[in-house]
């Protein structure tokens, strides 16, 4: 066991928990007098190279573990981070630091309000320290940290459009997480142990009828978490109504948080009982990337088809869970990395859009390709990345998917999957392609009235939030181009998650210490 | 006791899954707080229920035979107040969503959702 203090290098592993929550207090007590956005700013820039540092040291010297108040594992509360969680937790930083440069563009929006700022640093600790926790209880406490700062975010804007939305928003995820607490406490009534180390040894001695069960719970928390298909409701009744900054927010970090867990407890912590669900989870996945896109192809709100795209991702994720080799863990955890960055960027390219033409209904824009070709070559790089079309970022975890669906063939799910993961991306490509023809290709149709002309972009502090998008953009793009350091990061992911004993070693329960 | 704690349990949540099923707003969130407290004694019974001494040792006295489980208690506090918390920040939501949309039956509140959304465009 261990017991010598935790070194002052590792303290790195609650940083990036610990800054945005001490931002967010600060924030609040000294509101506008210290410039919000540009401390924000700071304080998320911080984390993301304390992240960088915490990734760096998780792919060179393995799991890097901390637990807190001199209890040791498995009594006191682990932070634990390995590869998946590390790189999540960067990516999750990435694209915040986009989003607060980008809410910059329509100041009306965001500034007077520095709560507002204070909530987006408190998203982001609870979504870093959902990525980077090692025991489930502290997992759920994460998760409902993420719930409050969700829905101060949602209802801010104080409309009837986003107070309907945050009513439906809050109360089902409410009841997710009252089911995760729910299945916690029978987890903790058969093992009596909620650290997650500790859970993958006494897991597997358990009576696997408990297990499944409680696994199962933990399937319909996390699948209404996550928006999987039969309880994805939620989300395009509510992503579309806050301003597109705090969309792109919660369709990059929210939603990945839930899937996440899926991956970390059904993959890492209950393989066995993940065997016994092996069907369901199949069959979820499938019905989410074939449904999603064929939604997406009959809304008519911008906003909300992005939304079907988005749940189309985590089917495609899901996919990942149930073919649990290298190949497919690992591409279900770049699916992950790409699908918070892309998402992202299309609910900022699409506020841009919505700002442009005053419209959010697809049937009404138009003619946007003459005025803003940069815009338009955006949106149409995300489209094709969404679709996974080969070279861009969205082709390499979909090929990972495939391979994997490949290498367990026997498996009766295999080839269904495989042919829904082919049909996803080619209904995706289909939307997709049918929203850019249509808000930038056709001709604008007649405006209702005079004066409804499109608006020109603003001189200065319009240009900002094209500029955050196009960065995001080209960074999407390059590392679609270039994509050996995800994959590798996809690999070294999903070896730490099918082999658990070095994370076992890191919080240090392995036998006999 | 803790079968009978159990089959508590388990009618709280029931009673809350009831309440949870109603299309006012108002009985949704009472089935909230009741479905977080049937949890919390689930957690409660998952500790087992024992008659041990209480946990709390003064310095230099050994541990006297068996003792209370102390863990429970903690994530109860813990999942108590996060849900005490919410509870209020929705109780909150529904009189601003009452005062503003004018109805609390989830029925009717189809502000961000229209009942008849435009067709989508058929050609382009």
């Amino acid at each position: 066991m261990q017991s010598a203090p935790t070194s002052p290098t590792d303290w790195i592993v609650i940083l990036p928990v610990i800054l945005p929550l001490l931002g967010a207090a600060l924030l609040l007590v000294l509101g506008s007098r210290i410039a919000p956005p540009i401390f924000a700013f700071a304080v998320t820039l911080v984390v993301g190279v304390a992240e960088c540092g915490l990734l760096q040291h998780v792919l060179t010297a393995g799991p890097l573990s901390m637990t807190m108040g001199r209890w040791l594992p498995p009594f006191g509360i682990s932070f634990t981070a390995d590869a998946i969680g590390a790189g999540l937790a960067l990516t999750a930083a990435v694209v915040t630091l986009v989003v607060l440069v980008y809410a910059q563009e329509n100041p009306a929006e965001t500034e007077p309000r520095p709560a507002l700022y204070a909530l987006v640093l408190l998203l982001l600790a609870g979504v870093n320290g959902a990525f980077l926790t090692g025991d489930l209880f502290n997992l759920y406490v994460w998760f409902e940290v993420m719930l409050i700062a969700s829905f101060g975010l949602l209802a801010v804007s104080g409309t009837p459009q986003s107070l309907d939305a945050t009513v439906k928003y809050g109360l089902i995820n409410f009841i997710g997480t009252s089911l995760f607490l729910l299945a916690l406490g029978l987890l903790y009534g058969a093992l009596g142990t909620l650290n997650m180390a500790d859970i993958i040894g006494k897991g597997a001695a358990a009576p696997p009828a408990i297990m499944a069960s409680i696994a199962a719970l933990l399937l319909v928390a996390f699948g209404i978490k996550s928006a999987a298909f039969p309880v994805n409701a939620w989300l395009p009744a509510s992503y579309h109504t806050p301003p597109a900054v705090i969309s792109a927010l919660f369709g990059g970090l929210l939603t990945k948080a839930g899937v996440y867990a899926l991956l970390r407890i059904l993959v890492l912590l209950l393989p066995l009982s993940r065997d016994l669900l092996q069907p369901v989870i199949a069959l979820i996945a499938g019905a989410t990337l074939i449904l999603a896109p064929l939604a997406a192809l009959a809304e008519t709100n911008l906003r909300r088809a992005i939304g079907y795209f988005l749940i189309g991702g985590i089917g495609a994720t899901l996919a990942g869970i149930a073919l649990p080799n290298l190949s497919g863990i690992g591409g279900a955890t770049v699916y992950i990395v790409y699908s918070m960055l892309t998402i992202s960027g299309l609910y900022l390219v699409a506020g841009t859009i919505e700002r442009l033409t005053a419209e959010t209904d697809i049937g009404r824009m138009g003619g946007l390709y003459a005025r803003h070709t940069l815009l338009a070559i955006l949106f149409l790089l995300l489209v094709v990345t969404v679709a996974g079309v080969p070279p861009f970022l969205g082709f390499w975890p979909k090929l990972l998917l495939l391979q994997g669906a490949i290498e367990r063939m026997p498996d009766a799910a295999a080839l269904p999957l495989a042919a829904c993961l082919l049909l996803n991306a080619f209904l995706t490509l289909i939307a997709g392609g049918r929203l850019w023809l249509l808000i930038f290709w056709r001709d604008r149709p007649q405006p209702k009235e005079a004066g409804q002309e499109l608006a020109p972009l603003g001189p200065s502090r319009g240009k900002v939030g094209l500029g955050a998008a196009a960065f995001l953009t080209l960074l999407i793009l390059l590392a679609g181009l270039w994509p050996a350091p995800l994959l590798s990061l996809g690999h070294a992911a999903a070896a730490g998650l099918l082999d658990p004993s070095a994370y076992i070693a890191a919080v240090g329960l392995g036998g006999g210490q | 006791m803790g079968t009978a704690f159990a089959i508590l349990a388990g009618a709280f949540i029931a009673a809350a899954i009831y309440l949870l099923l109603a299309r006012s707003m108002l009985r949704i969130l009472f089935g909230l707080a009741l479905l977080g407290n049937g949890i919390n004694l689930l957690i409660l019974v998952g500790g087992r229920l024992t008659r041990d001494a209480p946990p709390i040792l003064s310095e230099g006295v050994t541990v006297p035979g068996a003792v209370a489980n102390p863990l429970p208690q903690a994530l109860i506090l813990t999942a108590i107040v996060i849900g005490f918390a919410l509870f209020t920040f929705l109780l909150t939501l529904a009189y601003r969503a009452y005062r503003v949309i004018g109805t609390i039956d989830i029925d009717y509140m189809r502000r961000a959702e229209p009942e008849a959304p435009p067709k989508p465009p058929l050609g382009y």
